[in-house]
């Protein structure tokens, strides 16, 4: 226990990560009890472009919504996008690439033809071509997003597969007559999810920013939704008179894609030993 | 080397042409009547403007007719026309092109010459304040949403201070130049400094680097090139791998500074329904894209020639 | 005859070596170049050779965890050469009764597995028992190796290097099999440890009437153990005989340096042979002639052109040097 609570402090970047993600999660998940306001039907051309104060902690938007109430509401937009898109991602990556790593031949010259060619397409020019098809929505950002960044997880799957099957542990599973699938499923992939995991992490923050970019072309999830970047779409032409209405939500996508950052690379750190003793 | 060039090179080709043959399907075989994107307007045609417009932008023919033409011209070097503007697309990326690559360029500029100083330095002096403080600075820099750097940067420096322009390409004039090539390059910069510092650090811990740091510095010293030899090929990986989502970003960068390249060209096609357009925007960045790695992995074998290349 | 349980005849195994743009073929490792042993049932076969001599090839090829390229394997009067184009009933009837140990006890168990895992999922696999009684087996298998009933939940990373080559031992002993391999069973463990392992293997090999294949790098560890014994060089057999004509009358040259280069002294062997120099020529060139001539102390001109045959010294000894 002791052990534990010194590991943890030596690695700074997974506590404060895990905290600011989970300061996130509570608030997506206790939006309406955290929030004061609803943060559509509480609009009030009465009350617009307020700056922050005490009824309004971070000021009301051109409607005369209360931005805070919906800074904590948009964390469930970017949540859930990160966290389906990005399942939807590992998803795919890891059938791909445990299959492309463990029958090879064919299969794998053709995975990883792919793989390469999704990788030479910069994501924010693929996300923006397929949002393009499909017009903007959330449903749509959860496809263009999740259907769109599989590569990086299925390459690392399939090196880890590779390596690993080589081991005398598969081999022995070989032997001892376990079934392809079984090897796949009970020798190879518990082994390789640490990877997999710290990859999957830095991917929803990347597919938040992502969105929010997205949102922000007007591409993304569309008003009313409270979503961050959403939010920030008008804020050019208000940022020199009203800030504050574009300050609070870029600061919340800030913090968001920090904390899944800070939290990928403590995992990395805790996963690979061998670049923790290095980097001390 | 030249076989290794020579396959490189013989590599990039399938690759555009899958490329150019994913994007044709995404944009044409997917829902979304091409017809009502060529009208340049969300309303419904009546029937026989549909008609007669489908027929005078080739939609009437079946897709694999399109797609052989589409790819003759492609070949060709033909873009195509775009659907609402006159013009053929290789003029309009023409015009388009040069303020994007001059955007990029500097950005890269920035993140390059500041972003591996910055790495280096902190890996020579681990632990240090100046080592966390840029390494905090890094993580941010991944982190923040650029177009919202970009308004925070537009709002002190356009509106507070009045140093810079806040809009606009100013006939590429450098006062335009820097806001939007710096707000472009800091996730980039930020990237190369972590990459950087990674590098450097597992450069140090080799054995042989350690004797020589006990000994002193200047054995150190003695070793630079070396040190410097291995991290470039660390870095220059990042940096050719990572030059997608910088030129990805243009996009969101060019929107808000409304810089007149072809990421804005890109968007404004979209919303125009300019699928001719979209497809040619799409395929040069992309291009762009592929060309940088391509030099980046040729660039591999100059600085060390005793690499492994396969 | 009846009491045969594994004939090998000429095993080849040769991996290719691929290059170039289009990875053309250009070259092959000749990782084993004629490898023939038999084995009756309740013997244990000693296999030796310096690393890299094709040991852990020919086992694996036995196994059929590697696919031959040439030669006949049969077990138990049946050929297995291309155990894996079977029906699957097929192969897990196969699988069941041959088992292998491994040398490395970490990288040998997975991680991820608790000891009621590692050794129960075979079982029930291959429906060794009833369901109800899995865990009865389980606690027994883990006592006869040395381990307790309790352990069955841990993980092996809770275990010491000889408590884990016990958990190998334990999953080879799982399925009851005829015929275990071990490959280098206690080269990784302190020496202290490895007779205990030996002796464990030699009670196992007596409850459970096992056959056993040793694979070791010198003929140190298999002299407790093997009836017989086969010494390998670059992919070839080069000398075998019953484990005392090895030891007070070895033939091959290559085999007489091995025994001097046994740390403890042997007073059965003569100690007339200079330590084996450099080492092992890689299998993707072999020399010509001898492959053993560029170190062989006693090398003749003859010996750089032409490759010695296996021949019979006495009835059961054998061995390939020009010069016996
Ligand atoms: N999968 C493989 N591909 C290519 N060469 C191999 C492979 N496995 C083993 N070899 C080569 O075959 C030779 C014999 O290896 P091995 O059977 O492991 O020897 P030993 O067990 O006697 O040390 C070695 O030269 C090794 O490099
Ligand atoms: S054949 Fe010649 S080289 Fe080979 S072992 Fe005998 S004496 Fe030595
Ligand atoms: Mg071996």
């Amino acid at each position: 226990m002791n052990q534990k609570f010194k590991k943890l402090k030596q690695n700074p970047n997974l506590v404060i990560g895990g905290t600011i993600t989970f300061i996130f999660i509570v608030m997506a998940v206790w939006a309406p009890a955290l929030s004061p306001y609803h943060p559509v039907d509480d609009a009030d051309l009465m009350v617009s472009e307020l700056p922050p104060s005490i009824t309004y902690p971070f000021g009301t938007d051109e409607q005369g919504r209360d931005i805070l109430t919906r800074v904590i509401y948009g964390s469930r937009i970017s949540l859930s996008v990160g966290l389906v898109s990005q399942a939807m991602n590992t998803i795919i990556g890891i059938i791909l690439g445990l299959t492309a790593g463990f029958f090879g031949k064919w299969w794998d010259d053709i995975v990883m033809g792919l793989t390469n060619i999704m990788l030479s397409i910069p994501s924010m020019i693929f996300a923006l071509a397929v949002m393009a098809v499909m017009g903007p929505g959330l449903m749509n950002i959860f496809l263009a997003l999740g259907l769109t960044n599989w590569a990086f997880t299925c390459r690392i799957t399939r090196s880890q597969v590779l390596s690993t099957r080589s081991l005398d542990y598969v081999k022995a599973a070989n032997a001892l007559g376990y079934s392809r699938t079984r090897i796949m499923f009970t020798q190879i992939l518990p082994n390789i999810l640490g990877p997999i995991l710290v990859v999957a992490t830095l991917g929803m923050a990347g597919a938040i920013l992502m969105e929010a970019s997205l949102s922000f072309l007007g591409l993304g999830t569309q008003p009313p939704t409270p979503s961050w970047g959403g939010m920030l779409a008008s804020a050019r032409e208000q940022m020199f008179t009203t800030p504050w209405i574009s300050i609070f939500p870029g600061m919340a996508i800030f913090f968001a894609v920090l904390g899944l950052n800070l939290f990928g690379d403590g995992l990395r750190d805790i996963l690979d030993p061998h670049l923790t003793r290095k980097a001390k | 080397m030249a076989a290794y060039t020579f396959r490189r090179i013989l590599q990039f080709f399938p690759t555009v042409f899958f490329i150019s043959l994913i994007m044709f399907g995404l944009l044409n075989v997917l829902p979304g009547d091409a017809t009502l994107m060529a009208g340049g307007s969300k309303h419904h045609l009546d029937e026989k403007t549909a008609q007669m417009l489908k027929k005078q932008l080739g939609l009437d023919r079946p897709l694999y007719v399109r797609y052989a033409s589409y790819m003759k011209n492609l070949l060709k070097g033909d873009l195509g026309r775009s659907f609402l503007r006159n013009e053929s697309v290789n003029s309009l990326v023409a015009q388009r092109i040069g303020p994007t690559l001059y955007l990029s360029t500097a950005a890269m500029v920035i993140a390059v010459g500041l972003g591996i100083p910055l790495g280096f330095l902190s890996a020579l002096k681990q632990g240090s304040f100046l080592d966390t403080l840029s390494m905090l600075g890094a993580v941010s820099g991944v982190s923040v949403p650029q177009f919202w750097l970009g308004l925070i940067l537009m709002y002190l420096f356009s509106l507070v201070l009045g140093w810079f322009p806040s809009q606009g390409y100013g006939d590429g004039h450098l006062m335009h130049l820097i806001l939007p090539a710096f707000t472009l390059g800091v996730g980039y910069m930020a990237l190369l400094a972590r990459t950087t510092r990674a590098a450097v650090v597992e450069v140090l811990t080799q054995d042989y680097i350690r004797t020589a740091r006990s000994k002193g510095l200047s054995v150190l010293i003695v070793n630079f090139t070396h040190v410097f030899r291995n991290t470039m090929v660390l870095i220059l990986t990042t940096a050719g791998l990572q030059f997608g989502s910088l030129i990805g970003q243009t996009v969101i960068v060019e929107k808000l500074f409304s810089w007149p390249g072809i990421g804005s060209l890109l968007v404004d096609s979209i919303f125009q329904r300019d699928i001719p357009v979209t497809q040619g925007c799409v395929l040069i960045i992309i291009g762009i894209f592929l060309l940088v790695n391509l030099v980046v992995d040729l660039l591999y074998g100059v600085i060390d020639p005793r690499i492994e290349l396969s | 005859m009846s009491d045969e349980l594994l004939t090998v005849k000429d095993l080849k195994v040769h991996f290719p070596v691929k290059k170039g743009i289009f990875s053309r073929i250009k070259g092959y490792v000749y990782a084993v170049d004629g490898f023939s042993i038999a084995l009756n049932k309740g013997e244990t076969l000693g296999v030796v050779g310096e690393s890299g001599c094709g040991k852990t090839t020919a086992g694996m090829a036995i196994l059929n965890l590697i696919q031959p390229t040439d030669g006949v394997i049969r077990f138990e009067s049946k050929d297995i050469t291309h155990l894996s184009s079977m029906s699957r009933a097929k192969q897990l009837d196969i699988r069941k009764k041959m088992q292998i140990i491994f040398q490395d006890p970490y990288s040998s168990l997975n991680p991820r597995m608790s000891l009621n895992q590692i050794i129960g999922v075979p079982m029930k696999i291959h429906g060794i028992c009833p369901k109800n009684e899995i865990k009865d087996r389980i606690a027994l298998i883990l006592e006869k190796v040395g381990l307790s009933p309790d352990h069955g939940k841990r993980y092996p990373h809770e275990f010491s290097g000889g408590q884990r080559q016990r958990i190998g031992i334990a999953r080879a002993l799982c399925l009851n099999p005829r015929l275990i391999i071990g490959d280098e069973p206690v080269s990784a463990l302190d020496v202290s440890i490895q007779a205990q392992i030996i002796n464990l293997l030699l009670d196992l090999q007596d409850e459970f009437n096992l056959s056993y294949i040793v694979i070791a790098h010198d003929l140190a560890v298999v002299e407790h153990i093997a009836d017989r014994i086969v010494v390998m060089y670059l992919g070839k057999i080069i000398e075998t005989a019953p484990y005392k004509d090895i030891y007070t009358n070895p033939q091959h040259p290559y085999t007489q340096a091995l025994l001097s280069s046994i740390p403890i002294p042997d007073p059965r062997a003569k100690r007339t042979h200079a330590i084996l120099q450099g080492d092992v020529p890689s299998p993707r060139n072999p020399p010509s002639g001898c492959a053993f001539h560029p170190r062989c102390p006693d090398a003749k001109d003859i010996c750089s052109q032409v490759s010695p045959e296996l021949r019979q010294i006495s009835p059961h000894h054998l061995a390939a040097c020009h010069l016996v």
